[in-house]
């Protein structure tokens, strides 16, 4: 049985994946790209702003993959696989839920855990730690940057799961409104200490030792010594549609996940009449 | 979730022995868990097959869309 939901839920995410490629490919590219055209021309004035100052030019890194590639192959293989990674954590979850979470039918279960993958490993996470089109983020801090995110994402699901049993043992007690109540207060609280004690990205101690106190890594406008503007801070609109898409890429996702698995579930536990008989 | 009152026809009937399924469904979290560093993390912070970016690059957009961390 265990197999047979696993497949499913590794077929299902591919096509999840799939779709969600598609919705960025229309929606999240021309974002990217201008994102990419912002650093392009901000590379160029602080080039300027380095030769009048004398300094050397810095290196700019290797293209390895054309933006062609980028932006169509990698990015589609990218979601794909990452639709499969998270099909099979929901099949997982599935499997382990059925049954232990209380009288619910297949295909809702199908959907509660995909709303908890969906809450878990991308929204929560994302509350802290907000997904970020190219040109903002520094070299320099990736490695806490990705440890925080993690960290950020062990942390939101663990508590999801410890939130879920909360809830089934408060049941017995105050009954099943009473305890999701409860529960999802009791996530909340845990969450929110957990999101206040973690460093904001611009607390790194190498973004405040570069770049004075901030709260994100979001390039601010560029001034030549005097002080006058000379390029830009990061395009406020490009910055909302990126993270905006990214949540509804994220969204679609899940929802594929769980949509499509809910009635492959149902039949797949569907007690057959032959089997009855037997039984 | 075992909080959605559902009055239903057929209540979610499977209980899996957790120590028999337990190869698949550990090996199935391990091979997710290293999907999800792959397309996400690797040859970022840290890196597996050595000093290069091909992964990185590659996946480079995926990995700002997904909401990882990126340069």
């Amino acid at each position: 049985m265990e197999k047979r939901i696993i497949l499913r839920g590794v077929l299902v995410g591919a096509l999840a994946g799939l779709l969600a490629f598609v919705f960025a490919r229309i929606f999240a590219e021309p974002q990217i790209q201008a994102a990419i055209d912002y650093e392009s021309g901000r590379d160029q004035a602080q080039a300027a702003l380095d030769k009048a100052a004398g300094l050397p030019a810095g290196d700019e890194g290797p293209e390895i993959f054309s933006r062609a590639i980028q932006a169509n192959v990698g990015i589609g293989v990218g979601m794909v696989l990452f639709g499969v990674a998270m099909g099979a954590l929901f099949a997982v979850a599935y499997a382990v839920c059925l049954g232990r979470v209380g009288n619910l039918r297949p295909r809702t279960l199908s959907m509660l855990v995909a709303g908890g993958g969906f809450l878990g490993i991308y929204l929560v996470p994302f509350i802290k730690y907000p997904a970020n089109p190219p040109s903002i983020g520094h070299q320099e801090t990736i490695a806490p940057r990705g440890a925080l995110y993690v960290l950020m994402m062990v942390c939101s699901v663990a508590f999801l799961i410890g939130a879920v049993v909360l809830g089934k043992r408060l049941a017995k007690r105050f009954g099943n409104w009473n305890a999701t109540l409860l529960a999802t207060l009791a996530f909340v609280v845990v969450i929110g200490v957990a999101m206040a004690l973690l460093p904001s990205l611009g607390e790194l101690a190498a973004n405040v030792r570069d770049y004075g106190p901030q709260a994100t890594e979001t390039p601010l406008p560029l001034k030549n010594p005097a002080g006058q503007i000379v390029y830009p801070g990061f395009p406020a609109d490009v910055l909302w549609d990126f993270r905006f898409y990214s949540i509804a890429a994220q969204a679609i996702l899940w929802a594929t996940l769980g949509l499509v698995f809910a009635p492959l579930a149902e039949r797949l536990l569907a007690p057959k009449p032959a089997q009855q008989l037997a039984m | 979730m075992s909080t959605i009152p559902a009055t239903t026809a057929v209540a979610t009937p499977v209980v899996l022995p957790l120590p028999k399924a337990m190869l698949w469904l550990g090996g199935t979290v391990l091979f997710a868990l290293a999907l999800y560093y792959f397309i996400g993390i690797d040859q970022g912070a840290t890196s597996v097959f050595g000093d290069n970016m091909y992964i990185h690059e590659f996946v480079h957009d995926a990995r700002h869309f997904l909401g990882f961390p990126c340069h």
